[in-house]
C-alpha cells in the first residue's frame, strides 16, 4: 500500500510529541483506542485562560495513518477554542491526508481523541464533561 | 536507490540463476508439448519432465511414480485434501486438521464441510506444536484424512510428522503434509515416512512460481479423484498441458536442494541467530513460536508497544511481512499468533524476519541496526511504552475496544 505524502511527512516527522502535566487543571487529557484493536491515541490539550487551545501534544501506538491523523490534529487543535475544536470531523482528516477507506478509523480515533481530552478538561473545570 | 534488503524468503525466494538458465531453452528452442508422441519436439520435453520428475523425487526420496505435476502448493492442497475426501466418503465423512495450517488447507476444508464433511480444527501448543496425542483422540469411526503441515509458515515451527503419520497409519487414517515450506530447509524421507501424500512448490525453494507437486504414495496405493478435467494427464490425477519450462526448473531447484541443503542451513542459521542475538536483547521482545523444532531460516519476533505495521513503514530498506491486521485485507492479526495463545497486541506487533540463500551478513548488520532505530523511535511515540515505564499493568487498564 502506497502512503500519500502527508501521511509520510508526519510519520517521518511527527509534530508535538509528548505530554503535559495530567493533574494541571488547564490540561484536558484523553486515550482512545486499545492495545487489542493494534491503536491507542493518547492527546493532551492545554487550554488557555481564555478558552483557547495553546497547545496539543500526542502519543500514538498504531500503523502510520493512525500517527499521522493524531499528529495533524495537533497542529490543528492550538489556536482554537473549544467549540471550534470540536467542529473537526473524521473526515476533514482523512481528506487532508488522503487516506484509504481501510484507515478510515484511524481518522475517526483521532477526532475521538479530541472529544475525550475537551471532556475531561471541562470535567476538571468543574463544568458538565 | 538502493534496493531493499530482502528478508522475507518464506513468501517467495529469487529463482537461482543456475535454474533459470536450466529453464529458457524450453521457452522457445525446445517448446514442444511432452504429450506429443508423434516427433521428436514431444519426446525431447518428455525426456525433460521426466528428468525433473527423477529430481524433485530424489530429494523427498520417492519414487518419480508418485510425483503429479500440479500448478503450486495451493493445488496440491486441494487436490490432495479434496481428492481423497470424495473418493473416500463412502468409507465416513470426518477430517481432522489443525488451526495454525495454510490457508489453502483450511479452505479447501471450509469448502468439503458445505458438502456435508465435518472437520475437526485442533489447537497447538503455546509453542505452535502439535501433541500427537491430541490427533490420536480427534480420529473417531468415519475419519478418513487427516492433514498437517511440516513447517508453518508464519513462525517455522516443523511438526513432528512421523509421530503423527504413526498414529495415522495404526488407526487406518490418510495422512496428507503440506511441506511448501520445508524442502530444502528439513530433510524429507517418504521411503520412510508414513506419509501418504505431500504438497510441493516450487518458489519456496528458489524455483519459478506457478509449479508444484503432490506426492500419491504408490505403496501402499492411495487413491484421489481428480479436480481437474481434461486429457488425463498425469495418470489421470490432473489433466492439462504440462509446462515444461516450469517443470524443469523446478527439478533443478529441487537437485540443487538436495545438493547445498546441508551447507545452505548451516550458513543460514548463523545468520539467523546474530539476528535473534541482536534483537533478542531487546527490552519486551517476544520470539513466537519454539526456537528448538524450527527451521533455520525463519525469526518470528513480537516488540512490544510498537505496532507492526508502522514498524515496517519505519524500515523501508527491508522487505519483511508483519502478523498485525494493518497489513491484512481482514483487519484481523495473525490468526497464526492467536492460536498460539499470544494476545492480540502481541500479533499486532510481529515482525516475521525470513532468511534465505543470497541472505549476506552485511544484511543481517544492516538489518540489526535498523530494527533497532526504528523501534526506539516508535517507542518513544508509543503511549503504551510510556505506561509501561511507569509500571502500569496494562491488561488491568479498561481500554474502549472499538
Amino acid at each position: 500500500m502506497a502512503y500519500s505524502e502527508k501521511v509520510l511527512d508526519h510519520y517521518e516527522n511527527p509534530r508535538n510529541v509528548g505530554s503535559f502535566d495530567k493533574n494541571d487543571p488547564s490540561v484536558g487529557s484523553g486515550m482512545v483506542g486499545a492495545p487489542a484493536c493494534g491503536d491507542v491515541m493518547k492527546l493532551h490539550i492545554k487550554v488557555g485562560n481564555d478558552g483557547i487551545i495553546e497547545e496539543a501534544r500526542f502519543k500514538t501506538y498504531g500503523c502510520g495513518s493512525a500517527i499521522a491523523s493524531s499528529s495533524l490534529v495537533t497542529e490543528w487543535l492550538r489556536g482554537k477554542t473549544l467549540e471550534q475544536a470540536l467542529t473537526i470531523k473524521n473526515t476533514d482528516i482523512a481528506e487532508e491526508l488522503a487516506l484509504p477507506p481501510v484507515k478510515i478509523h484511524c481518522s475517526v480515533l483521532a477526532e475521538d481523541a479530541i472529544k475525550a481530552a475537551i471532556s475531561d478538561y471541562r470535567a476538571k473545570q468543574g463544568g458538565c464533561p | 536507490m538502493n534496493t531493499p534488503i530482502y528478508l522475507d524468503y518464506s513468501a517467495t525466494t529469487p529463482v537461482d540463476p543456475r535454474v533459470v538458465e536450466k529453464m529458457v531453452p524450453y521457452l522457445y528452442e525446445r517448446f514442444g508439448n511432452p504429450a506429443s508422441r508423434s516427433h521428436g519436439y514431444g519426446w525431447e520435453a518428455e525426456e525433460a519432465v521426466e528428468l525433473a520428475r527423477e529430481q524433485v523425487a530424489q530429494l523427498v526420496n520417492a519414487d518419480p511414480k508418485e510425483i503429479v505435476w500440479t500448478s503450486g502448493a495451493t493445488e496440491s492442497d486441494n487436490l490432495a485434501i479434496t481428492g481423497a475426501a470424495r473418493f473416500h466418503q463412502g468409507k465416513g465423512k470426518h477430517l481432522v486438521t489443525m488451526t495454525t495450517e495454510h490457508k489453502a488447507v483450511l479452505d479447501t476444508m471450509r469448502n468439503l464441510e458445505r458438502e456435508g464433511f465435518v472437520v475437526t480444527y485442533l489447537d497447538p501448543e503455546p509453542s505452535g506444536l502439535l501433541d500427537p496425542q491430541k490427533l490420536a483422540a480427534a480420529i473417531r469411526p468415519g475419519t478418513v484424512l487427516a492433514s498437517i503441515m511440516h513447517v508453518n509458515n508464519e513462525i517455522g515451527v516443523i511438526q513432528d510428522i512421523e509421530a503423527i503419520g504413526r498414529i495415522c497409519r495404526e488407526r487406518g487414517v490418510l495422512f496428507h503434509v503440506d511441506a511448501a515450506q520445508s524442502t530444502g530447509k528439513v530433510l524429507i524421507d517418504l521411503d520412510a515416512l508414513p506419509v501418504d501424500l505431500m504438497s510441493f512448490s516450487a518458489h519456496k525453494t528458489y524455483g519459478p512460481k506457478g509449479i508444484g507437486a503432490l506426492y500419491v504414495r504408490r505403496r501402499p496405493r492411495v487413491r484421489i479423484e481428480a479436480q481437474m478435467h481434461g486429457g488425463g494427464h498425469e495418470r489421470g490425477m490432473r489433466s492439462g498441458t504440462l509446462p515444461t519450462h516450469q517443470i524443469v526448473g523446478m527439478g533443478e531447484a529441487f537437485r540443487l536442494a538436495r545438493e547445498e541443503m546441508p551447507a545452505d542451513n548451516e550458513r543460514i542459521r548463523a545468520l539467523r541467530d546474530k539476528l535473534l542475538a541482536g534483537l533478542g536483547n531487546m527490552d519486551e521482545t517476544y520470539i513466537n513460536g519454539d526456537l528448538q523444532a524450527r527451521v533455520p531460516h525463519n525469526l518470528n519476533i513480537s516488540f512490544n508497544f510498537v505496532e507492526g505495521e508502522s514498524l515496517m513503514m519505519s524500515m523501508k530498506g527491508i522487505a519483511v511481512s508483519s502478523g498485525s491486521a494493518c497489513t491484512s485485507a481482514s483487519l484481523e492479526p495473525s490468526y497464526v499468533l492467536r492460536a498460539l495463545g499470544r494476545p492480540d497486541e502481541l500479533a499486532h506487533s510481529s515482525i516475521r524476519l525470513t532468511v534465505g540463500r543470497f541472505t549476506t551478513e552485511a544484511d543481517i548488520d544492516a538489518t540489526i541496526e535498523l530494527i533497532t532505530r526504528s523501534v526506539r523511535k516508535l517507542r518513544d511515540l508509543s503511549p503504551l511504552w510510556e505506561m509501561h515505564l511507569e509500571g502500569i499493568d496494562l491488561s488491568k487498564v479498561q481500554w474502549a475496544a472499538h
